[in-house]
């Protein structure tokens, strides 16, 4: 059923099974815990970054099944996308994985944006399991759009740390019995005011954040109050603040609702990330290793998550063009007891 | 003396490099060339040999000193062949540091791999 | 109410987190004075072992471009570049780290495509517009010299 931009499903697609997979920093880190599985060499005994990523998607995919209890020939739809150029990671992690595969990128909106599109194709009959999926990696997003990593550089007070991590989801298309459901999602339209700075995506994605959400709250009828949490993907501090201003604007007061991944994944101050953590895993790795499994439990009864994506390139910025942004959303709720 | 005016100004030069980097919307590349360039002028107007003259180390080792000794360079190989010079002068120069850079390179990118920050 | 691009723009302003200034500055004073104040120690140590003063910096300069080296490749350059700032990038050091930290991180792309295409891929400006700058002035000193002897 559409509402404005919003698909409410009317039978919704469940959550069959979640896998959370991080590495070093993460492992320090307070939702260290809800990992699957943690790895305290990022280099995960591969010879370049880019593998390392792959790496730490094929253990991601191959966990989820294994929790699903599940082979790959029941899954009929693998999506999945990361942030290195042409979305390598993911294609190469496919290349082991024996799963139809179509290569999502939105950048670190990727983990709302996959769950979304499995959410719909699923409940309209296109797959009866889909896998939804995403990762970044610290090291390999530093060398392809920052600097090499033994270059001595000074982070910017704005700056926010790539997470090492992946994230996936099996969507099944309808939720049985004790399966958290995914009830809406809306996909968002790109914004861009103009933000050129390239060390604060937070702030040129918050406008993109507060776009999606005040399109949802409208359509939907509904107020942040509603929710037990509102989890945004990767504002970081500036973002976060910014968020909340621009929505005051709008009149909707997301007060103690509003949860940021990238604040929750990583102790700020002690772990030195910056204005927060960000890259696609973030979002990813907080979802299934943290909101997910309070979900399941029942701590929690209904929740969004909104994932923010800058849609630039090293050569566009360089080029003197702004950030556009995008923010898909997902509502998730606790099973039907 | 000469160590602490090696100290001094180099330490300031250092500090005028950050306060560009915090205070405007210069990125540190831009800087380091701002630096060079300038290194390049204060020297051709006869500023910097003075300065270097005090400071030693602390007025060569900044990159601004990078650019007095190119400038250095070029006015000495004008003085000995000419227009030909300007073409010659600096990078002879900087022959030195650009070789023992090169071959740090090389030999760091052979026995060393990228170090995760995590 | 939407804001738009100017609005937006001071918005923004207002929600970053500042430099710390003074505590930047003082990381770049010390560690940039110390690597100069550890370059005259080198340089009068060349001089005493009997160089010319041009040929003691030649060799100042090279001595800081290996230590800067063996450090990035260690490391450690990066680590305490992320506090000292400026301190570790606008001595000749940091143009050492700015020279070898690509040269190790495309090491996996290829001696020729990867160390040899990228080593100077972050330096190269300063080369670029050191040496147009020198050259220039070559020029202009080669114009002004007869007036001046």
């Amino acid at each position: 059923m559409r509402l404005g931009d919003t698909v409410r499903f009317t039978r919704p697609p469940g959550l069959e099974a979640w896998a959370a997979v991080g590495g070093k920093k993460e492992a320090d880190g307070p939702l260290a815990v809800g990992f699957d599985l943690l790895f305290t060499d990022n280099r995960l005994g591969e010879e370049t970054w880019e593998q390392a990523e792959s790496t730490l998607q094929r253990h991601c995919v191959e966990l989820v099944l294994q929790k699903a209890g599940l082979g790959a020939a029941q899954v009929d739809l693998a999506l999945g996308g990361d942030l290195q150029s042409q979305c390598t990671a993911t294609a190469y992690t496919f290349r082991s994985l024996d799963i139809p595969f179509a290569g999502v990128y939105g950048a670190c909106s990727t983990m709302a944006e996959t769950l979304g599109l499995a959410a719909c194709l699923t409940a309209g009959g296109a797959a009866g399991r889909a896998l939804a999926m995403t990762s970044s990696h610290f090291c390999a997003a530093e060398r392809q759009f920052r600097t090499p990593l033994n270059y001595g550089g000074k982070r910017t007070p704005t700056a926010q740390w790539t997470a090492t991590g992946a994230g996936a989801c099996l969507v099944t298309a309808q939720a049985g019995p004790g399966q958290v459901q995914l009830t809406a999602a809306a996909f968002g339209r790109v914004r861009d005011l103009s933000v050129r700075d390239g060390t604060n995506m937070g702030g040129a994605m918050a406008p993109a954040a507060a776009e999606t959400l005040c399109r949802f709250f409208a359509d939907n009828r509904c107020r942040p109050a509603d929710y037990d949490g509102v989890y945004t993907g990767d504002l970081g501090v500036v973002g976060s603040e910014l968020l909340a201003q621009l929505l005051t604007a709008e009149g909707i007061d997301l007060a103690d609702r509003h949860r940021d991944c990238g604040l929750l994944l990583y102790d700020r101050e002690t772990q030195q990330t910056g204005a927060g953590g960000s890259g696609a895993g973030c979002a990813a790795s907080v979802l299934t290793a943290h909101i997910l499994p309070a979900l399941k439990a029942g701590r929690m009864r209904r929740v969004l998550l909104v994932c923010t994506g800058a849609l630039m390139s090293t050569t566009t910025l360089l080029q003197g063009e702004s950030i556009p942004a995008v923010a898909h959303l997902v509502e998730l709720t606790a099973p039907e007891s | 003396m000469h160590y602490l005016w090696a100290f001094l100004v180099g330490g300031t030069l250092c500090v005028a490099g950050q306060l560009l980097i915090d205070l405007t919307n210069l990125t540190p590349a831009r800087v380091l060339v701002l630096y060079v360039t300038s290194g390049v002028l204060l020297s051709a107007v006869g500023l910097y040999g003075p300065l270097a003259e005090l400071a030693g180390a602390g007025a060569t080792v900044p990159l601004t000193g990078f650019g007095h000794l190119l400038a250095q360079g070029v006015k000495r190989a004008v003085d000995e062949q000419g227009l030909l010079g300007a073409l010659t002068g600096g990078g002879a120069a900087c022959a030195a540091g650009v070789a023992a850079s090169l071959l740090t390179g090389v030999a760091a990118s052979l026995l060393t791999k990228s170090h995760d920050q995590n | 109410m939407k804001p738009d691009k100017e609005q937006y723009a001071r918005l923004l302003k207002q929600a970053c987190p500042r430099s710390p200034l003074l505590r930047d500055c003082l990381w770049a004073f010390f560690v940039g004075g110390g690597i100069c104040l550890l370059g005259e120690g080198i340089r009068t140590a060349w001089l005493a072992a009997g160089h010319t003063l041009s040929d003691a910096g030649a060799l100042t300069s090279a001595t800081l471009i290996v230590i800067s080296g063996v450090l990035t490749g260690l490391g450690w350059y990066q680590k305490l570049a992320s506090k000292a700032g400026a301190g570790t990038l606008v001595p000749i050091t940091g143009f050492a780290n700015a020279v070898v930290s690509p040269a190790i991180e495309f090491r996996c792309e290829g001696l020729v495509t990867g160390v040899g295409a990228r080593m100077f891929s972050i330096a190269g400006p300063v080369l670029v517009y050191g040496l147009l700058a020198s050259a220039v002035w070559g020029v202009i000193w080669w114009l002004i010299r007869p007036w001046l002897l």
